[in-house]
């Protein structure tokens, strides 16, 4: 049981990861007050541009193309995001319409291009990363086992992020700034600061997030450009609305995400969980984002002034 | 005596409007000097101005002596010049040190520690008590407004602009924030205070610049001029402060609040064990400031809110528990506070707001179709009974109206159903002197139609001028109701913040 | 209402211009795309609007595409009407297509009566697929856009075991087994008249539901609610009406539409359903929504239009190296525009506090003569004629007892 534990443990954080990170970016966007609903259209772009770059360059350096490709994914969404950030901001357009139409371009315009320019819909890369062992770390009791062994580097880039974007929003002027925009924009207007700056930065976080997001779903387990994250943009939504806008809150929920997730995939492959139609696993995740949804309703720390063109 | 703030011939024009037709203010150094308009005379416009949020079409700013140009409220700061708005600019979930140093941080990192020290300090330099560790929501609106003045000393303001700043506040607590202003001209500082209220005026203002339909009548020395002539000067013709209006004759109860509960938004009670009766053929005014459970009462009555415990009938039924469509089924009619959040449908055109409470029924529809052309006929009546102006008619959206005419609107549509009891809060707001007049005259008919009243007003005057009997409340609680004719304004004030005087008869 | 026409129109062409304006801009974005990749933009718009309009046989399938699209885009224009954002638009085709399935499978009558059984399947699965996010957003407030997402992902799912499971097709495991033609929505004259096109009764059914929904929101009572909580729902709720219970409804009505565009496609345009793939009709519907901007009659033209594009990529593709997912990126990209268009609209609500200010102040240059009039009127009421006249109005006691006893307890 355990060694079933340990094995499927390293997959969940796996899962994880790209979830938390474009949750991160939804939060910097929503802080902002622009509400992000085309982190699904902005993962796919990140994901794409990582393929395509990384299928160009692992011929030359395999060491330099994968964080290469982290970067063009980083850099692709942050750009796809001035669409949105556009839109949204000088043109105060309804935000969920733009977002929305955010996912259908994305969606379409990468296969387009996948088509074009690699000759098809799906872009394969030869080798993402080789999982490691973190010396010393891995060998610690229980935990070793859990977090520390068969770990990808992507996930300590990503959580240093994490930790970087928790002092930034609550330790530092600039984060007390963003923070207030979400929440009573003409007060950080009357103070002097420019609101649309400081929009036009949350949701380019979002869009360098969520491309980050998705380039990392390419080099951890996915090896391959399909077209579709499957939802996973809209799970980090709902991840960011159960983690109540917050950086810890949106880690434990990802972590839960990922954890069901992992259970959905595996269960075919463990006996125990194999008495339970794996119809209900794949809809678990879904399933409980619902019931979340509901027991979270009422207390609801949204920031006050997401989602209103200012 | 130098000028420390001149405008000097401001013209800012609107596309349809000019908003300040060249206007001069001189305000010299260490005086408070008030700008006295109505209601979209242009004071605030020219405030705005001067705090950097809109720049003048054509006029020169001086500040001190010098010739400047104010683009953004930083410039407006850097020169010592800090508004308090009307409507606070405070972030609800930050606490009050965060509040006042947003913008002005002193450094990447947040020393929240050292800031809130300094705030401190400065709050007892200035007599003005506050806890740099409370949560904005957490606190009154007296001390978020103080936490407001703060913000302005903290940047080392001299000069404080003051917008509407009593709206809010208790008489009591007004007399606090003018026992303030006076500390702070004590130590220095120039005060700009635009208002609309004469005897606010009277009470701490040196001189008074009167601004009329964007245009500046004149300046008065505040001693030496009566409140009778501020006010003719505002308007341009002499004010009748009072309502022609006969005694009331009460008959049957037809409202009958008793001891009622109801929770807030906060989820503790608002309302507190309340009971009250209106009768027929009378006029109640609530008395109290913004907050004290008005809205929650109302909502109570109406069905837009739950109770918690008692009861509410109208006309002998009951009614605590209806629908809001029984509710005005049983004869409640209801003007609301906010007309744009509650009271009309923006998008739709003014006939269909006329029929919003009453669509579903003959002769408005039969059987789940609508009857247009019944419909238009209604809608065109009370407009015209109403004096609704608006482009297309019936046929206008209603969010392209004025203010007052969507007031209008409002008022028509409650009053042509002829509810036995109409409720209406604040009903004049944002209105001119024309506008109020009419509307008051209107309740005061209704009244005499044999129906009930209940009126809500945070404006003391206006429960004055309507109310037969006047219910105050504080705190969600019914403080004491009074005989309009056996009382005065200083005695429900002093109810309002919660003293209880002599128990009056129901 | 006899003036209103001219208001309408002038209404109208407001809208039209928007979409015009988004479709033509979108076009550009399509031809830029195009000559990106080497292909000669008017070589393949021309293939683009051939493949779509060229012959008989194209025409039908055409309209077949248009009418799943058609119903979608009622589906979301109509929640949009009433103030909802339906995304979920495909996980009710899946389930009220999976219900028609069920149907065509199973169920054996005289033709119409099949009909009616078969029409009435597919309503009610989308039915109650939009009721569930739609009772979750009237009780609990959970935001529809993130409610029906989760919906649509939990009807994938469902239809990708269950086909297999209980509709296993002869061949294939990614497919239910095929319907018979006589079973489906396909009919003899209509397939010979369209030289043998997919096209379907579906296109009547469209075209009903349109008119229907027209008649629903400009004529009745419930649309006039429907429409009353879109706009302002605390309006509504002031003015008595059920703000609750109408979200409920109206995400039912959508979703028996979107439940009825499963219809024409899986037993219509297709005769058997496909596990795997998540119908992208469900965000085209979007597309076409906001393109007839929310207008049952803007619809069904903007489904005409993007049912040509659909139709037409395919041809497009073999005549050039165009991929077909141009069509896609054109339709996306004339959602952008249409979503920075709605800012015209979005302008006028947001902006009406503003307007209301500025119209005051334009109305004070006429105060002199207002407060004239005022001291007449003022006099006037004085009179011994009291007051405003009320005989138009109905009076309460014609309305009928009041209920004075629980209607339930009103939660806000």
């Amino acid at each position: 049981m355990w060694h079933i534990i340990t094995m499927v443990f390293p997959y969940a954080i796996a899962y994880t990861i790209p979830m938390l990170v474009t949750a991160l970016g939804g939060l910097y966007s929503e802080r902002s007050g622009v509400t992000n609903l085309g982190l699904e259209g902005l993962m796919l772009v990140g994901y794409f541009a990582s393929a395509i770059t990384i299928k160009f360059t692992e011929s030359v350096s395999y060491a330099a193309a994968l964080p290469l490709g982290l970067l063009a994914a980083v850099i692709a969404g942050a750009l796809f995001s001035l669409l949105h950030a556009f839109a949204s901001i000088n043109l105060k357009a309804d935000q969920v319409i733009s977002g929305t139409a955010i996912n259908m371009l994305a969606s379409a315009l990468t296969v387009y291009l996948a088509r074009t320019i690699a000759g098809s819909g799906n872009v394969r890369i030869m080798m993402g990363i080789v999982r490691k062992n973190i010396p010393v770390l891995s060998k610690i009791p229980v935990l070793g086992p859990l977090f520390f062994s068969q770990s990808y580097w992507s996930t300590w880039v990503c959580l240093l992020i994490w930790a970087l974007s928790w002092i930034l929003l609550y330790k530092t002027s600039f984060g007390l700034r963003l923070r207030a925009c979400g929440e009573h924009p003409s007060a950080v207007a009357s103070a002097g600061i420019s609101v649309h700056a400081m929009r036009y930065f949350g949701v380019i976080m979002s869009g360098a997030l969520a491309g980050l997001g998705g380039g990392v779903i390419l080099i951890t387990y996915s090896g391959e450009f399909n077209g579709s994250v499957a939802g996973l943009g809209f799970l980090s939504i709902a991840a960011l609305i159960f983690g109540q806008w917050k950086p810890l809150g949106i880690l434990g929920a990802t972590f839960f995400f990922g954890i069901a997730t992992t259970i959905a995939n595996v269960s075919q492959v463990i006996p125990q969980l194999g008495v339970v139609p794996p119809v209900l696993f794949k809809v678990f995740p879904y399933v409980v984002t619902l019931l979340a949804l509901v027991a979270f309703s009422k207390k609801s720390a949204a920031p006050k002034a997401s989602g209103e063109p200012f | 005596m130098s000028h420390v703030i001149e405008m000097l011939h401001i013209r800012k024009e609107f596309p349809g409007i000019v908003a300040n037709d060249d206007i001069s203010l001189q305000v010299e150094q260490g005086e408070i000097h008030a700008i006295l308009g109505e209601n979209g005379a242009g004071k605030s416009t020219l405030m705005s101005i001067l705090f950097g949020l809109y720049h003048a079409d054509e006029g020169i700013i001086k500040v001190k002596g010098k010739e400047v140009k104010i683009s953004s409220p930083n410039d407006a700061t850097e020169l010592g010049i800090g508004m308090v708005h009307q409507h606070f600019q405070l972030v609800h979930n930050f606490t009050v040190t965060e509040n006042i140093i947003l913008g002005k941080e002193g450094g990447f990192f947040l020393d929240r520690r050292n800031a809130s020290k300094k705030i401190k300090a400065l709050s007892e330099k200035y007599g003005l008590s506050i806890d740099p560790d409370m949560v904005i929501e957490d606190i009154s609106v007296g001390m978020q407004q103080r936490v407001e003045i703060l913000k302005m000393l903290y940047r080392d303001a001299d000069i404080l602009i003051f917008d509407e700043p009593t709206a809010v506040l208790t008489p009591q607590e007004i007399d606090e924030l003018m026992q303030i202003m006076r500390n702070l001209v004590a130590e220095g500082k120039s005060i700009i205070l635009i208002t609309h209220k004469l005897d606010e005026i009277k009470a701490v203002a040196d001189r008074c610049t009167i601004i009329r339909r964007g245009k500046m009548i004149g300046v008065v020395d505040v001693a030496t001029t009566s409140q009778a002539q501020m006010a003719a000067m505002m308007v341009g013709r002499p004010v009748s402060f009072k309502v022609e209006k006969k005694t009331a004759q009460p008959g049957r109860v037809i409202l009958d609040v008793h001891h009622l509960n109801v929770m807030n938004s906060k989820k503790v009670l608002g309302v507190k064990d309340f009971s009250l009766t209106v009768r027929a053929g009378e006029i109640v005014g609530i008395a109290g400031v913004d907050g004290n459970g008005q809205s929650e009462l109302v909502e109570a009555i109406t069905g837009l809110r739950p109770i918690e415990s008692g009861a509410v009938s109208v006309a002998g039924t009951d009614v605590t528990h209806a629908s809001i469509r029984a509710r005005n089924e049983a004869g409640i009619g209801h003007i609301p506070e906010d007309r744009q959040k509650r009271g009309l449908v923006l998008n739709e055109t003014v006939a269909a707001n006329m029929v919003i409470k009453d669509y579903y029924h003959a002769p408005f529809s039969r059987h789940g179709l609508l009857k247009e052309d019944v419909i238009e006929t209604y809608a065109k009546d009370v407009v015209k009974q109403f004096d609704v102006r608006s482009g297309e008619g019936i046929f206008s959206l209603a969010g392209k109206l004025s203010g007052g005419n969507q007031q209008k609107a409002i008022v028509g549509r409650e009053m042509v159903a002829d509810p036995q009891l109409l409720i209406a809060v604040q009903p004049t707001r944002g209105l001119d002197v024309g506008a109020i007049e009419y509307i008051h005259k209107q309740l005061v008919l209704h009244r005499d139609k044999g129906h009930a009243v209940l009126l809500v007003s945070f404006e003391l005057d206006e429960i004055f001028n309507l109310s037969d009997r006047i219910a105050v409340m504080n705190n969600g609680e019914l403080v004491d109701v009074v005989k309009t004719s056996e009382t005065d304004e200083h005695e429900v004030g002093l109810l309002m913040a919660g003293v209880k005087g002599k128990e009056g008869a129901k | 209402m006899s003036k209103k026409p001219k208001q309408k129109k002038e209404f109208k062409s407001n809208d039209f211009l928007i979409a015009l304006s988004a479709v033509v801009l979108g076009l550009i974005a399509g031809a830029v795309l195009m000559a990106a990749i080497g292909s000669n933009p008017f070589e393949g718009f021309l293939y683009l609007f051939r493949g779509g309009l060229m012959n008989i046989e194209r025409i039908g399938n055409t309209l077949a595409t248009a009418t799943t699209l058609m119903l979608v885009g009622l589906s979301v224009a109509f929640a949009f009407k009433t103030g909802l954002f339906n995304i979920g638009a495909s996980g009710q085709m899946l389930v009220g297509g999976l219900c028609a399935t069920l149907v065509a499978h199973h169920v054996f009558l005289p033709r119409p009566l099949y009909l009616v059984v078969l029409i009435l399947s597919a309503l009610l699965g989308g039915a109650l697929w939009g009721v569930i996010p739609g009772f979750l957003k009237a009780k609990f407030n959970v935001h529809e856009v993130v409610a029906t997402i989760m919906m649509n992902w939990i009807a994938y799912w469902s239809v990708y075991y269950f086909v297999p499971a209980y509709l296993k097709g002869p061949s294939l495991e990614t497919e239910s087994a095929s319907i018979a033609v006589t079973q489906s929505l396909r009919t003899e004259w209509l397939t010979k008249m369209f030289h043998g096109s997919y096209v379907n009764l579906g296109i009547f059914v469209a075209i009903v539901a349109v008119i229907i929904v027209k008649f629903i929101l400009d004529k009745t009572t419930l649309g006039f609610e429907l429409k009353a909580v879109g706009s302002n729902r605390f309006c509504a709720e002031y003015a008595g009406i059920k703000v609750n219970r109408n979200v409920v409804v109206s995400m039912m009505i959508a979703g028996g539409l979107a439940g009825l565009a499963g219809l024409t496609f899986y037993t219509g345009y297709a005769r058997n359903m496909q596990i795997g793939v998540m119908p992208s009709q469900g965000f085209d519907g979007i597309a076409v929504a906001l393109l007839g901007a929310s207008n049952p009659v803007g619809v069904l033209f903007s489904s005409l239009f993007f049912g040509m594009l659909q139709s037409g990529k395919g041809f497009m593709n073999a005549m050039t190296s165009v991929p077909p997912e141009i069509a896609d990126t054109i339709i996306a990209t004339i959602i952008y525009f249409t979503a920075t268009s709605v800012l015209f609209k979005k302008f006028w609500d947001g902006v009406a506090r503003k307007m209301t200010i500025r119209r005051e102040k334009e109305v004070a240059a006429q105060e002199a003569q207002d407060a004239k009039d005022a001291q007449t009127v003022a006099g006037r009421l004085a009179e011994p004629s009291s007051g405003p006249d009320v005989s138009l109005h109905p009076s309460r006691e014609s309305i009928g007892p009041v209920s004075g006893g629980t209607d339930g307890k009103e939660v806000k």
